[in-house]
């Protein structure tokens, strides 16, 4: 394929029409030879800005001089050195604001394609023969982890390599957080979170899914009668937002988080031989823009819907999604209604979805998040017919764990407070990270505070 | 995996089974409910806790079967694991008022009144447990409710046992003297529409009352808010505020019609089970 060097070799995508319908990844990933030849356009510069531009300083110009020359073990061990979970990030980190913002190519060509080569290593590490990866687990103190979202997983598989005895302990059936029930099959196979589970396994972490902290067993019964020396907080930010518009409890309007949940986790898509259904009707409007909101249209069209829409009430300039995921559905067919406010949700006589009332904005001011302030234009409501709504418009951290537990501290958006940067909570030997401190945001930042708790817990037991 | 350790028929579709769930029951509360999932790719179906021994480390579900979920969890025997159970969920029942407690019960509902009258009793509340059915062989758990309150009102819609009549027209007469005589407040669960005349029985007449709300849920934590209600004009989770509610404040249409989402999907999946069912007795 000719590619000039201007530009980043593309990645092989499933085609859009046939993509749209099913389930199966829409990044093929590179060959040796797409990654190899992306690779020499790294100029391997003095200064490596791009390094400043990944939250967990994945040390970028080695591994992707690794591949070039063809040493795809050592790349490997230098990816997974510095972020423990390559194969998730390479597919869902928005390179876009972090490594490839920086890369130096970029400022006169297209950047380094980093994110497409971090995959591309952590799909051939995974293709290759099992390595024994155990080690002997024989610290006497035992760590409790709390959820197997990225944070907690990454805590614990570090933990476990620094010889402690590790219990993940999950809510859900199945372990892997968001990863898990949020983002879909299109964009993350099960397969490669599964393999990064087994790997935890391996290591010897024990993971015990159907416990709630703070409804099955307490913080105080993990410190005291089960003999926990320390326990990491990796609970996220899974409690959905409503806007509290009239008409969000008809029949047909969901949360993201449910309709993802009820096709990632339960596998709705594959109804009636999955029992839990879904209902998607011809049309379906979700609202926000995000990297949560972009799932959920291109899943409502691969579970039947006929058209999708995004509905926000800022402009493409302000969304949050990812710039891939929003190409992905372009390409797909979403239409988009940029600065459009929902102000209502219609339904007929029997309680069902038959619209979505909204008025149109324009930008003005700078707000508080230094973002364009959408005003309403006044006059300018209409009715856009659908049959199904669906709330992207963001999730707080779930209150479950601070209900029953004593001398947890968190701030009035729900957040556990930790002290100056670190991840320790006001209670004693109880770490936390992820999205459960931060609030709502990214998998590599949940990932690397899981490493650095890990470290951090790990000194706090020699202490 | 827990294990069925008894399991009892109650009525031709109702059962009873105890379950070796020991962290569970060591942090149950009266008004808990558990989620348990029966197979791979299995639907995740919300359980009231009917009741739970610490030291054994049991608990007793009561399980009507209504559907896919229910009929398997129908035909699991004794020795068997349930494939997932998570719990206790949602918030334990809190009475604020002593006094004389009534407990109503329709269907699965009145196993759940088992804990909960017991404690009650154990504080010093008069307790009366109505326990309601369509007709005599429908009445379950009549002795074991016996011996958790002070008195037990059997009903029947025929008048084969008991009360001749709705649960709420024997409530009705409580209220005005009759027997055991005037709640001071009002406990109900089981189907929606005898929660309903129940709340409507006591609105007005000054006696609180709470229903357990038992709207589709997937998580219980919280996390999908699919098992949304109204009360009092407020969205509340019902997994994590609920599932009991102040009676007079929930918008019971809504509640019902949610439950309705999914009733042509329901039928098709129940269809199904029943078909296979059917090709495994043939084979
Ligand atoms: C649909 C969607 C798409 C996304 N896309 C991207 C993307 O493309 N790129 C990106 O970088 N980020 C993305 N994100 C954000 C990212 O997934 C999160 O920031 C990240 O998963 C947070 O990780 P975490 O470990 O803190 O928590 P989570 O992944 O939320 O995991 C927390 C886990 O803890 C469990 N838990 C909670 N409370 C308890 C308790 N009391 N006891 C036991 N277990 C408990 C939960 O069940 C859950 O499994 C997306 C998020 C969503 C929802
Ligand atoms: C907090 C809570 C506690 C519960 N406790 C018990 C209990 O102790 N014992 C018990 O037998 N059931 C209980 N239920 C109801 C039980 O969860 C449902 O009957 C079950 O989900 C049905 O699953 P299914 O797959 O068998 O049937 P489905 O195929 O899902 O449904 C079959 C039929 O049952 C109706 N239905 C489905 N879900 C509900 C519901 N939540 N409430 C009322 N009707 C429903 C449907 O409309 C349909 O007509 C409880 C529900 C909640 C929310
Ligand atoms: S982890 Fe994310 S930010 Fe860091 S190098 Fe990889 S893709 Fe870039
Ligand atoms: S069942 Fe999901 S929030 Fe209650």
């Amino acid at each position: 394929m000719p590619v000039k060097r201007v530009d980043k070799t593309p990645m092989p995508e499933r085609d859009a029409a046939l993509r749209s319908h099913d389930f199966e990844e829409v990044n093929e990933g590179y060959g040796i030879a797409h990654a190899q030849f992306e690779a020499e356009r790294c100029l391997r510069c003095q200064d490596p800005v791009c390094i400043e531009g990944c939250p967990v300083r994945v040390p970028i110009p080695d591994f992707v001089h690794r591949v070039a020359s063809g040493d795809m073990r050592g790349a490997a061990e230098v990816l997974r050195a510095s972020n423990p979970l390559p194969a998730v990030c390479g597919r869902v980190c928005p390179q876009e604001v972090q490594c490839e913002e920086q890369c130096s190519v970029g400022i006169r060509f297209k950047p380094v394609a980093i994110g497409y080569l971090e995959r591309f290593v952590a799909d051939w590490e995974m293709a290759q023969p099992p390595v024994d990866v155990t080690v002997k687990l024989d610290r006497a103190e035992k760590v409790a982890i709390i959820g197997s979202g990225p944070a907690g997983l990454v805590c614990a598989g570090e933990l476990a390599r620094l010889g402690y005895p590790v219990t993940i302990f999950e809510a859900l059936h199945a372990p892997g957080g968001v990863l898990r029930y949020g983002i879909p099959e299109f964009r993350l196979p099960k397969d490669v979170l599964d393999w990064e589970i087994d790997q935890l396994r391996k290591l010897g972490v024990e993971i015990v899914c159907n416990v709630i902290i703070g409804k099955t067993i307490t913080m105080d019964q993990l410190m005291g009668e089960m003999g926990f020396s320390a326990v990491f907080i990796g609970t996220g930010a899974g409690l959905p937002s409503f806007m509290g518009i009239p008409g969000e409890n008809l029949n047909g309007v969901y949360s993201a988080n449910e309709f993802l949940t009820r096709v990632n986790l339960m596998h709705a898509n594959d109804f009636p031989n999955a029992d839990t259904p879904v209902m998607v009707g011809k049309r379906v409007a979700v609202i926000g823009a995000g990297n949560t909101a972009m799932d959920t249209v291109r899943t409502a069209l691969r579970v039947g819907a006929e058209k999708g829409m995004i509905v926000y009430r800022r402009s493409d300039k302000e969304m949050t999604a990812r710039v891939e995921e929003h190409h992905h559905a372009i390409e797909e067919g979403v239409e988009f209604h940029w600065l459009t406010n929902p102000i209502e949700v219609l339904g007929d006589e029997d309680g069902w979805v038959t619209g979505l009332k909204c008025i149109r904005m324009e930008l003005g001011e700078p707000d508080a998040s230094g973002r364009a302030r959408p005003v309403p234009i006044e006059g300018s409501e209409f009715v856009m017919p659908v049959d199904n709504v669906v709330l992207s418009i963001g999730n707080k951290p779930n209150p479950l764990l601070l209900q029953t537990t004593k001398g947890l501290e968190s701030n009035k958006w729900g957040c556990l407070v930790v002290h100056d940067n670190s991840s320790e909570t006001s209670r004693e030997h109880v770490f936390a990270g992820g999205d459960a401190v931060t609030g709502a945001a990214t998998v590599i930042l949940a990932a690397g505070a899981g490493k650095t708790a890990a470290q951090e817990i790990h000194e706090d037991l020699r202490a | 995996m827990p294990k069925i350790l008894e399991k009892r028929p109650l009525t031709p579709i109702t059962k009873l089974y105890k379950v070796d769930a020991p962290l569970v029951a060591k942090a149950a509360k009266p008004g808990q409910f558990v989620i348990v999932r029966v197979r791979e790719g299995g639907e995740r179906i919300p359980l009231t806790i009917a009741d739970y021994d610490r030291d054994e480390g049991t608990l007793t579900i009561v399980v009507q079967e209504v559907g896919t979920t229910t009929r398997l969890l129908g035909q699991l025997e004794v020795g068997d694991e349930i494939r997932d159970l998570v719990g206790p969920l949602g918030m334990p029942l809190e009475i604020p008022v002593e006094g004389h407690i009534v407990g109503i019960g329709g269907g699965f509902g009145a196993a759940a009144l088992l804990c909960l009258m017991r404690e009650l009793r154990q504080r010093g509340d008069t307790t009366t447990i109505i326990n309601g059915a369509r007709e005599k062989d429908l009445l379950i758990l009549n002795e074991e409710l016996t011996e958790v309150c002070d008195n037990l009102e059997l009903c029947t819609d025929d008048g084969s046992e008991g009360f001749h009549g709705f649960v709420t027209e024997r409530l009705a007469q409580l209220i005005d003297g009759d027997g055991p005589g005037r709640p001071d407040m009002v406990v109900a669960i089981g189907p929606m529409p005898m929660m309903r005349a129940v709340t409507e029985t006591t609105r007005g007449k000054d006696i609180p009352t709470l229903v357990s709300l038992d709207p589709l849920m997937i998580d219980g934590t919280g996390m999908c808010g699919g098992c949304r209600v109204t009360v009092n004009n407020e969205v509340k989770f019902a997994c994590v505020d609920g599932p009991f509610f102040d009676a007079h404040q929930v918008d019971f249409e809504e509640a019902v019609r949610r439950n309705k989402m999914y009733v042509k999907q329901e039928a098709e999946s129940k269809d199904r089970t029943e078909c296979r069912k059917l090709a495994v007795g043939q084979v």
